[in-house]
């Protein structure tokens, strides 16, 4: 349990733990057992026992200072000079508030304690040495040093070290998509084969650490030490795929695993509304401080007015009176007590309920639901749901959140030649001119406008026409170009294989790269997720149903597993072949779960007799398409293992490559490489495919032709790859793996030493070509975009993608459109550092210097901003950062390409803290989690780059269209929901507690309350407490349909309409009149009478009661039966209470006894007249404002909701009417002015724009020698001002 | 908060059951359902609020407010009542010697003539007003035993803490305890008709039905036990330290009206709501139908004064006062009902301009031509 005792015990260092062998201690008794010190395998994520429930939970619960504040309250009541009221029933609040809330912690905390003991319970394998083989035993019986196996299918009951697996190569797959919702394999091998019942090493390996990516430690057997990394390890909660059986012994277990280590809680984001809304709390309580002092004052000042002691004073029990000064201080305590509902505690936990409707709403609307994913969104942070309804700047990434993230290979170029795919382009496009007669959008040359459908019909679709399949389908589907297909045909038939002529076997060499270049695994259709297994005995089918709910259920509690898949991607990929490694395996492994070892011939034959059928696992949908591609032609990726990777020809024939490294993808360098052994000649051979930034200036010779193809498929919207090839001779390998295998052994600055390695080998390349792939827009998202543009947001696209491929994006998704003017900032990569930053100041004061021209011009021109990642760099300096801010205010879009995660939060926390602006960031992958933890909010798509963006989000969804709804109709009703019902409960209590305060003022300031305290519990706690909820949870100012209709809408939210700070002093002013009115009117209606204290006390409760209720009835904008139920329940259940209470209480609650008061109040008519009366003085002002407001002042609301009371043809009709409306007060100025006068204003600033900067165009061709005819400095403007469209809006 | 994290945790747990080994299309599909209380589509009615809508509810008001606050103001007018402040703080008043001494139960006696101008026909509710008098005090509105009140034996002699320091007097328990039993009013009020001759006849004062039933029968209970004789009862306890007489001698003339369901002293016991009071003292019933219960003529009131309010500037009053349904004389509430009928009214008219000038136009401005 104390791991550094150990090390302290056994006088070693502390970095490490030692793990040997349980087996021959197996019949000792525990404490002669070498690992007994480590955690065992039971988890425990329960807090509390039986026993410490009580105590640890008031401990935690007094954490909070609402609780503290309660009890400072209800003590003050136990000091006799002091209290308000009875000392033990000023104690039942704070009591039922502890009590509800130790109920609420108790219950989730049984709900952890019981999936703990469904996992804990769950069978697994240990090996166990009296019956010489696995016996069944459960999770929590494993202990470090146990031997433990894992069949197919199974989950890993903790991290394991791998020591044998059934397939041959010692491969075992793992699938993490219990950790991290990825679906593809990953690999792990085997260092060391062994026997339990021999094994007699000892596992020396790091002490247990969150660390996913990281694991080291070595294997001491005879003085011979055997390292090992995280690619042996097992780790807790993934599953065991394509491996019939994998063994291990345990080097961590239960609590000390890596993924438990792993497990976060869900952090606490504080929503802009609340926080705002604590300020109020603060002004509350000035408030309170105000009243109790004028109590206290007003008290000495009433002491002072009498001469001598009045008969009702009562002395001390000694006999004396109180000096007043004293008494003056003891009533601003007293003043405290009875006036502490002001500071409105309860509106936590109201807030809490209200959120947690709210969140229940939005998760189960259907329309964002994913049929296809079978999702609902999910709501990951539940206090932040008002935020929704405030973004002002939403930061998209834009693979797999604006596009589908499904890649289609579309065109390719070989050695200066294009292939154009004519045909599996024109496929596409019939596709799309089918639909796009459905959608509105017309795409532009190339790019298939988005395609509403949904998955079904693709289906249907795709079964009788297999070539017209998109979705998954269409990235397996690669119809070939003739022309390629027959070169290919033509270069194999004349050469033999593996002996090709040097011109014609580029092509082949291209499509090999395509094919091995690559981290893809292959799995058969059998072997994948097979649930078929050969097992034992122990098999026992219950604990298969069981499990994987308790995995869900583990890793469940702990959402922010969010690093796991990214390190989990990783490992997969660093295979580095060293030198005790089988070489020369020739043999192949088609990884089924027999697992059974194929000879070449056997394969061959099968694959000719017909292609069976092979599965790819990518971690990159434009892995899979590419090497779908390769396969179309005839190149199929056969296996890969880490040592080896088959192809098949299209001859038939195999080739294996030996796979010497794996350079792994990073975003720095842009580019991946792999470094095989050619099966027949032995040449090494580098593949290297990447971006063309990242690949061109690495080129022996410079590929114009490349180029410009590369150029031409960018602007046609589609991400380029480029193929390289490199022979290494075998003296330069081996002087580099020495480089290498240091890096990989460095600990300092590690990645940097890889990284620079792989960059060494990576030099003077052969491109081979370079492919097109296109990456579908979603359905909707230039919709989406337009309507959240309507509604005031800002998009800002941050992509990794190269700048032309991005743009095009931009004009197909309307994020920029044809008639904005756009800027381009683009730093080229041979400027010198300093000279790029002072082009880029340049550059950015010329543009700041000329945007004022624009936002003066009667036309405004809208201004789209586009960024390259190096000049985003320099922008985000702290003396450009100004500037850059300054700029992003004027622009309408903005679009930063080619930047890194780490860009990309830099530019949402910049923009967030200097403006001031709610963000919303969202996003798919791993590389926008940063982003997205940047962010106000943080939206994560769950789509096909694993889970992690989800993981660290707030709320997900599946597609980026359903942002719509989820901002413009959940966000939106969302903020004025809980800010109606938060302004609505600071007025109720003051309105409440102000009846209170008035009375002070005629009974000596003595703190006396006319109204039994009992009542006045009642009153929150039953009366007034389920209308604010239900308003906060249900009620609908502008029904969905005209929200999603009628973006401008949500424009309210943002500027925070809904909840001003002069809003709050408006209800508060509003409380103070209606308490007074409550107060007076039953004042001066029984003034100078008999009335005794709580029969005055009735009407002014009861007349406060209705007001309080019919103001939320002016303020309820939408009735349902609901709301009803509970307006009408609240002011029934009041009458029954107080009946039965006045009833009751003869003497319950000495010395206020309120017996009959209610009862003898409703048997006058006076007390009606009364109560309706003092009703209709107090809401007459409101219910008078709002009716003026509605006439003469209506704000768009309340014109959407008239529009919203029509019926449904009239409604078209108004809505329409509405967007021409707002088209034609959108172009009004420039209908003043003759539109050639608009043109020219429009043309002319583009001219100044371009001199401007001159300076610094002139500078650069003399400094540095570019060969690319492009400048270096792109100022391109777009004022293609499409007259006729400007011109048809202004006639309408 | 913990209540959210479960939450999270359910929405987790679905998800990875997609694509955890049961895989898609074995569990339940998540697909919410789509009713209209969970898609928020329940059928509602949304009021708008304009000139236009609010236009009859503020004529409504208007209509039904002005008679009802006429007939109020009416009642209120034919209500006679007489007022007659007895404190005697002036020289000449003939209580002034009466009022000079602080002590308790001086008895001090003093008469003040009155005349009524006006008849008061039906019964006729004499009442003792009070002024400056807080009874509201929080102190001393807890300072009383309403279980020994109600007949409670162990109260009896062991009263609540809440009556100290009137809670034992001489070792002995107080009943009834508390600053407010001991604060008892105990002037004794008679009121004499004059007659033109110079006569006086005594007019019967009904004591009972003064209190609240409720309270005289349920609240208000002398302790169980020989009823017939409160003496043995109240024998271990003493009386309140100002009283002179011990609580079974409050009216030993009748024995449902002695000891603690004394009615006068449960009208005491109901404390005041604000400083300016008045506490139903006695009830002048109608003779019959003919003559007037108070005609008008000279009155002499009769005051025993023993209770003293020179210590807080107070004032006593006698008042004499027909009721009506609505109770007292008060004609705030029908002249306030008459306010905001015409306010309203008046807010009807300026609205219904504004309707005229301005609705229509805000709602014709974008309907299409």
């Amino acid at each position: 349990f104390f791991p550094w005792l150990v090390c302290r015990w056994r006088g070693g260092d502390c970095w490490c733990r030692t793990v040997v062998s349980n087996l021959p201690y197996e019949d000792q008794r525990p404490r002669n057992q070498p690992n007994r010190r480590y955690a065992g395998n039971a988890v425990k994520t329960n807090k509390y026992t039986l026993w410490s429930f009580l105590p640890i939970n008031l401990c935690e619960q007094f954490r909070r200072l609402a609780n503290i504040y309660f009890v400072g309250i209800a003590a003050l009541n136990f000091i006799p000079e002091v209290n308000a009221f009875q000392p033990q029933v000023a104690l039942i609040p704070i009591c039922v508030i502890l009590t509800l809330t130790a109920i609420k912690d108790a219950w989730e905390d049984f709900r952890r304690y019981q999936s703990d003991r469904e996992l804990n319970g769950t069978p697994c394998l240990v090996y166990s040495r009296s019956q010489h083989g696995f016996v069944e035993r459960r999770w929590k019986d494993i202990q470090v040093g146990d031997f433990v196996q894992v069949l197919a299918n199974d989950i890993i009951p903790a991290d394991i070290l791998l020591l044998h697996a059934s397939d041959p190569n010692g491969v075992c797959h793992m699938e993490t998509a219990n950790l991290d919702g990825e679906t593809n394999l990953k690999q792990r091998r085997v260092k060391s084969p062994f026997d339990p019942l021999s094994f007699n090493a000892t596992v020396i390996c790091e002490k247990p650490n969150n660390n996913l990516n990281h694991f080291k430690g070595f294997l001491e057997k005879d003085q011979i030490k055997i390292g090992f990394g995280i690619e042996s390890l097992l780790l807790r909660g993934c599953t065991v795929r394509n491996t019939a059986a994998a063994s291990g012994i345990v080097v961590y277990a239960g609590h000390d695993t890596k993924s438990m280590l792993n497990n976060n809680r869900p952090r606490y984001k504080r929503s802009r509304v609340e926080s705002k809304m604590n300020k109020e709390v603060l002004c509350c309580v000035f408030l309170l401080f105000c009243m109790c002092l004028i109590g206290a004052v007003g008290h000495v000042i009433w002491l002072k007015t009498f001469s001598s002691v009045p008969i009702y004073f009562i002395p001390d029990s000694d006999g004396n009176e109180t000096p007043s000064v004293v008494a003056g201080v003891y009533r601003f305590l007293t003043m405290i007590i009875l006036l502490q509902v002001i500071i409105p505690i309860s509106l936590y936990l109201s807030i809490e309920l209200v959120k947690m409707g709210q969140v229940f709403f939005i998760t189960q609307d259907i329309d964002l639901y994913d049929k296809e994913k079978d999702m609902r969104m999910q709501c990951r942070a539940l206090n932040i749901t008002e935020d929704l309804g405030q973004i002002q700047y939403v930061f998209s990434d834009k693979t797999g959140t604006l596009t589908e993230n499904k890649m289609v290979f579309r065109r390719c170029t070989i050695m200066g030649t294009e292939y154009p795919h004519t045909e599996n382009g024109e496929s596409g496009k019939w596709v799309g001119q089918l639909w796009s007669h459905q959608d509105t959008t017309v795409g532009r040359d190339n790019i298939l406008p988005a395609l509403p459908m949904d998955r079904h019909r693709h289906r249907d679709s795709t079964a009788g026409i297999p070539s017209l399949a998109f979705s998954s389908p269409l990235e397996r589907e690669v119809i070939p170009d003739q022309n390629l297909l027959w070169s290919v045909k033509e270069v194999e038939r004349r050469g033999v294989a593996g002996h090709w002529g040097l011109q014609g076997a580029t092509h082949l060499e291209f499509f090999l790269a395509l094919a091995i270049c690559n981290t893809v695994v292959v799995s058969t259709e059998t072997a994948q997720r097979q649930r078929v297994r050969v097992r034992g005995p122990h098999n026992s089918s219950r604990s298969r149903g069981l499990l994987p709910e308790c995995m869900e259920g583990l890793f469940a509690q702990f959402p922010c597993l969010r690093q796991l898949s990214s390190c989990l991607k990783s490992v997969s990929c660093r295979r580095h072949s060293l030198s005790e490694d089988p070489v020369q395996s020739t043999l192949y492994d088609i990884p089924t779960s027999s697992s059974s070892v194929v000879s070449e011939d056997e394969v061959q034959a099968s694959s000719l007799a017909g292609p069976k059928e092979v599965h790819y696992e990518a971690q990159s949908p434009d892995e899979a398409a590419l090497v779908h591609a390769a396969k179309a032609y005839g190149f199929t990726l056969l296996e890969r293992t880490p040592s080896h990777v088959s192809v098949r020809l299209p001859s038939g024939t195999t080739l294996t490559y030996e796979v010497l490294d794996v350079l792994t993808f990073d975003s720095v360098r842009s580019r991946m490489s792999i470094i095989v052994r050619h099966p027949h000649t032995k040449e090494i051979i580098l593949y290297t495919k990447g971006a063309d930034s990242g690949i061109m200036e690495r080129l022996r010779v410079i590929a114009n032709k490349t180029q410009k193809h590369l150029d031409m498929y960018a602007n046609d919207g589609l991400r380029t790859l480029c193929f390289t090839r490199k022979v290494v001779s075998e003296k330069n390998y081996y002087d580099w793996l020495v480089l290498r295998q240091g890096a990989m052994a460095a600990i300092d600055r590690k990645d940097e030493l890889v990284r620079k390695t792989a960059a060494d080998m990576e030099t003077n390349l052969t491109l081979l070509g370079a492919t097109g792939i296109e990456d579908r827009l979603q359905e909707n998202v230039p919709e989406t975009i337009q309507a959240l543009r309507e509604a005031g947001i800002q998009v800002c696209v941050l992509t990794g993608d190269k700048l032309e491929t991005a743009v095009n994006i931009a004009y197909s998704c309307k994020l920029l459109d044809q008639q904005d003017l756009v800027f381009t900032f683009n730093t080229e990569n041979t400027f010198s550092p300093a000279l790029r930053r002072e082009v880029c100041k340049n550059m950015l004061s010329g543009t700041l210097a000329q945007l004022p021209l624009y936002d003066t011009q009667e036309a405004k021109v809208s201004v789209g901003l586009v960024i390259d990642g190096r000049t985003l760099g320099l922008l985000l300096d702290s003396d450009l950062q100004e500037g850059f801010v300054q700029l992003c205010t004027h622009c309408r879009a903005i679009l930063c390409c080619r930047t890194t995660p780490l860009q990309k939060s830099r530019v949402v926390t910049l923009l967030r803290s200097k403006l001031g602006v709610m963000t919303l960031a969202i996003g798919d992958g791993a590389n926008d989690v940063n982003m997205i933890q940047a962010a106000d909010v943080g939206v994560g798509i769950s789509g096909q780059e694993g889970m992690q963006a989800v993981m660290a989000s707030d709320f997900a969804i599946s597609r980026f269209k359903h942002l719509k709804k989820l901002l413009l109709v959940h966000g939106h009703w969302c903020y004025n929901r809980l800010a109606n019902m938060i302004i609505y409960f600071f007025y109720k209590n003051v309105a409440y507690v102000n009846l209170l305060f008035w009375y002070q003022f005629f009974c000596g300031f003595s703190g006396t309350a006319m109204i039994d305290y009992w009542f006045m519990i009642f009153f929150n706690l039953f009366f007034t407490s389920a209308p604010p909820i239900m308003f906060g949870i249900m009620d609908r100012e502008v029904s969905a349909a005209v929200l999603l209709q009628l973006p401008e809408l949500y424009r309210r939210g943002q500027h925070e309409g809904g909840y001003r700070r002069s809003t709050f002093w408006i209800a508060i002013a509003d409380a103070f009149y209606q308490s007074l009115v409550c107060f007076f009117v039953p004042y001066w209606t029984y003034k100078g009478s008999d009335i005794d204290i709580f029969t005055l006390g009735t009407p002014m409760n009861t007349a406060s009661l209705f007001t309080i209720i019919f103001h939320l009835a002016i303020e309820i904008k939408s009735w349902t039966v609901v709301h009803w139920v509970i307006m009408v329940g609240s002011v029934v259940v009041y009458f029954v209470v107080t009946l039965a209470f006045c009833a009751m209480c003869v003497s319950c609650n000495p010395p206020s006894d309120p017996y009959w008061t209610m009862q003898e109040q409703m048997s006058d008519p006076m007390f009606y007249l009364v109560c309706i009366l003092t009703t209709v003085v107090a809401l007459l002002p409101r219910y008078t404002l709002h009716a003026l407001r509605g006439t003469l002042v209506p704000s768009d609301h309340l014109r959407a909701r008239q529009i919203d009371n029509m019926p449904p043809h009239h409604r078209d009709l108004w809505l329409q009417e509405w967007k021409k409306l707002k088209d034609l007060c959108a172009s009004y100025p420039s209908l003043s002015s003759s539109t050639a006068q608009r043109y020219s204003t429009a043309q002319s600033p583009s001219l100044t724009l371009v001199q401007d900067p001159s300076p610094a165009l002139a500078q650069s061709p003399s400094l540095t020698p570019v060969q690319d005819p492009s400048p270096s400095l792109v100022q391109s403007l777009n004022p293609k001002l499409a007259p006729n469209q400007g011109l048809n809006s202004a006639a309408l | 908060m913990m209540a959210s994290s479960y939450n999270a945790k359910e929405e987790d747990g679905h998800h990875s059951g997609s694509v955890g080994p049961g895989g898609p299309g074995t569990g339940k599909s998540k697909k919410p359902d789509n009713t209209a209380f969970k898609q928020q589509r329940l059928p509602a009615w949304q009021p708008i609020l304009t000139a236009g809508t609010v236009l009859p509810a503020f004529f409504a008001i208007g209509l039904i407010f002005i008679p009802i606050g006429i007939g109020l103001f009416v009642t209120s007018n034919n209500i006679r009542e007489f007022e007659l402040d007895y404190t005697g703080v002036e020289m000449s008043s003939p209580c002034f010697n009466c009022s000079q001494t602080y002590s308790w139960n001086n008895s001090c006696r003093c008469s003040v003539p009155f005349t009524l101008e006006q008849p008061f026909e039906s019964n006729v509710f004499m009442y003792y007003g009070l002024s400056n008098f807080y009874q509201n005090h929080r102190r001393y509105v807890k300072s009383r035993d309403d279980s020994q009140l109600n007949g409670d034996k162990r109260f009896l002699t062991n009263p609540s803490k809440e009556c100290e320091p009137y809670r034992m007097n001489d070792k002995m328990p107080i009943a009834p305890c508390g600053a407010i039993a001991n604060s008892l009013f105990n002037d004794t009020l008679e009121l004499y008709y004059v007659y033109p001759n110079g006569t006086k006849t005594a007019i019967h004062l009904v004591k009972t039905d003064i209190a609240w039933w409720t309270d005289k029968h349920v609240k208000f209970r002398n302790p169980a036990g020989n009823n017939d004789n409160l003496t043995i009862t109240f024998q271990e306890t003493t009386n309140p330290i100002n009283w002179h007489k011990p609580v079974y001698e409050l009216d030993p003339t009748e024995p449902d009206n002695n000891g603690f369901i004394n009615e006068d002293f449960i009208v005491w016991m109901r404390t005041a709501a604000l400083p300016t009071f008045r506490k139903l003292h006695r009830i002048i019933q109608k003779k019959d139908s003919l003559t007037p219960t108070l005609p008008p003529g000279n009155y002499t009131l009769d005051i025993a004064y023993n209770y003293p309010v020179r210590s807080f500037d107070g004032r006593k009053r006698m008042i004499l006062s027909t009721i009506s349904w609505m109770g007292g004389k008060n004609p705030f509430l029908g002249i306030a009902y008459i306010t905001v009928g015409s306010v309203c009214f008046f807010l009807g008219v300026v609205l219904l301009v504004i309707h005229h000038k301005y609705g229509n136009r805000s709602s014709n401005a974008e309907i299409p031509n």
